[in-house]
């Protein structure tokens, strides 16, 4: 069943963008991330331009991240205090991102920084998670049992000023450490039209130490706040949302992102980070070979500007 | 004397305009609104008419040929080639066409080479090869050679896309004077006003000519929709976020456990 889509301006099959909704939402609860990093490739390679696709992927992220941050919430697993000062790094990244991609267009390389960030960004992340998470598993075999967190394991970041105190996650850090992670995600965010969940998650459990059991239900809230600010922002200085898209994507999308929550709860934590890891080095790899192999059409045309 | 030669010359000049274009077209649009709604797939818009020879003029002894060009509003793009920089493929050199058609179409009787000779055919601009497509070289306007990488890289993709079309067989007569053709319209047609340009020829050269329109528009919700995304974005925007927002709340409380 076909529907036309008022704005990206091309009809499209209802179920199949339901199931892209559905399997990226799947993905997204079971992780706790956003799945722009999958969407946004996805709806490109069905035909929607790349500007409208990033900027509706974003509503498609409020909406799935919402409804996992909700969960989360009611298991009482978000540190709300974490989430906020996180948010005020990520505002400052996301303006930072914005002037550097306004500039990167106007100099006419931004198709190459993209696709080269995706490469290098999600096979090095994917491929340490792998790692990370295959010792850790490699460990439990081997009947070594490990502390979850280690006594020793304060690093240079838990020595830094202007400590705050967040309960929920029982840590007692600097906020500078703090919001650089939050600029980071914002600042990546911007440039690449993704949440940048699969980035802050590890970060949060490796850099800051926040226990796993609280770290997805707050890189939720951190999504649901940046993707609903980014919705609004491209709708008024692009006007490229498309409604009719968004929807399909969220029915889809929340739905899925409740039996993925579900799912991701009967894995333990270290399969969890193997499997993400796999997803994100898949994804990235897919982009390397895009730069790597002589296309079978060297050429591309795209509207100037105002148009897409 | 040289009086009487210009008169002479004028009016040589004047039954020669009225030999060459002495045929009349009548013709009829099946639509001249092709309205987007939520189930548009695509369409192919029917174009009837018929040619008409002025009555006190000899019958033709050929068959008639006809051309008919289909432009949509224009649209200025960039063609792009990559090029391997460092063992990636990168975009290096780029072409921008300006203010070309974003649709064009050229059905024609038989292929256009085998009545309109080449002169002709590049002044009429016959076909998808002979029509104008300005381009930004050195910060110079103009066309290029038709075997030009670009030119032809452009023509192609449009084609892939089923923007550009060209039917060498796609006007049919079903009587010597009745001629019918379709318009094959992509589920991706831009909106606006398309230019409907007939010609018709006989014994090699142009006879007559008409041109006739239609518009591409979007109706309903679908139009709600474009024009409040264009006018009231922010406003715009919130609406989609309400509906995030909903949907994520409504899926929460109907897979809630307990």
């Amino acid at each position: 069943m076909e529907i036309y889509l008022p704005i990206a301006d091309l009809p499209v099959n209802i179920f199949l963008v339901l199931g892209m909704g559905l399997a990226v939402g799947f993905i997204s609860g079971m992780f706790g991330i956003g799945g722009g990093f999958l969407m946004t490739p996805l709806l490109i390679f069905i035909g929607v331009s790349p500007a409208v696709s990033v900027a509706t992927v974003a509503s498609h992220i409020a909406a799935s991240s919402f409804s996992g941050a909700i969960s989360y919430w009611r298991r009482k697993a978000v540190d709300l205090a974490l989430a906020l000062v996180l948010l005020v790094g990520g505002v400052a990244g996301t303006i930072a991102g914005v002037w550097l991609f306004t500039v990167l267009r106007r100099i006419g390389q931004l198709d190459i920084t993209i696709g080269l960030s995706y490469v290098i960004l999600l096979c090095s992340v994917g491929g340490l998670m792998v790692m990370e998470s295959v010792r850790a598993i490699l460990r439990e075999r081997s009947g070594v049992k490990t502390p979850l967190r280690r006594p020793g394991s304060h690093t240079w970041v838990h020595g830094l000023p202007a400590k705050i105190r967040f309960k929920q996650s029982r840590l007692y850090i600097s906020a500078i450490p703090v919001c650089g992670i939050g600029f980071i995600i914002g600042f990546i965010g911007a440039i690449m039209g993704i949440g940048g969940g699969f980035l802050l998650v590890p970060m949060l459990i490796y850099v800051l130490r926040v226990p796993t059991s609280v770290v997805i239900g707050t890189s939720m809230v951190l999504t649901l706040v940046t993707m609903a600010a980014a919705t609004v922002l491209h709708a008024a200085t692009n006007h490229l949302v498309d409604v009719v898209l968004a929807l399909l994507l969220m029915v889809g999308g929340v739905i899925g992102a409740q039996f993925g929550a579900r799912a991701g709860q009967k894995l333990a934590a270290d399969r969890l980070r193997l499997l993400l890891g796999l997803l994100v080095v898949a994804v990235g790899l897919r982009f390397a070979v895009d730069l790597l192999i002589t296309p079978r059409e060297m050429y591309t045309i795209r509207a100037v500007e105002d148009s897409r | 004397m040289r009086l009487l030669r210009l008169l002479l010359a004028t009016f040589a000049l004047l039954l020669a305009a009225q030999s060459a274009q002495a045929e009349r077209i009548v013709s009829s649009l099946a639509q001249h609104q092709v309205f987007i709604t939520s189930q548009f797939g695509g369409l192919d818009l029917v174009l009837f008419g018929t040619v008409e020879r002025e009555d006190n003029a000899p019958p033709r002894k050929d068959r008639y040929d006809l051309v008919v060009t289909v432009t949509g509003p224009r649209e200025t793009l960039v063609t792009r080639r990559k090029e391997r920089i460092l063992g990636i493929w990168v975009n290096a050199a780029s072409r921008e066409f300006v203010k070309v058609p974003s649709y064009l179409a050229v059905m024609s009787t038989r292929p256009v080479t085998e009545f309109a000779d080449q002169d002709e055919r590049r002044r009429l601009q016959l076909g998808l090869e002979r029509t104008l497509l300005p381009q930004m070289i050195n910060n110079d306007l103009g066309d290029v050679a038709r075997d030009d990488p670009f030119r032809q890289a452009f023509l192609r993709l449009k084609m892939q896309r089923r923007l550009y079309v060209e039917k060498e067989d796609g006007v049919t007569f079903l009587t010597p004077n009745l001629f019918r053709t379709t318009i094959p319209l992509p589920a991706v047609v831009p909106i606006g006003t398309y230019d409907v340009d007939i010609k018709v020829f006989a014994d090699g050269e142009l006879v007559g000519r008409a041109t006739s329109a239609f518009e591409i528009v979007k109706v309903g919700f679908e139009q709600f929709v474009a024009t409040s995304a264009q006018n009231h974005g922010v406003l715009y925007g919130l609406t989609t976020v309400a509906f995030a927002l909903m949907t994520g709340w409504f899926a929460s409380v109907v897979f809630r456990k307990d």
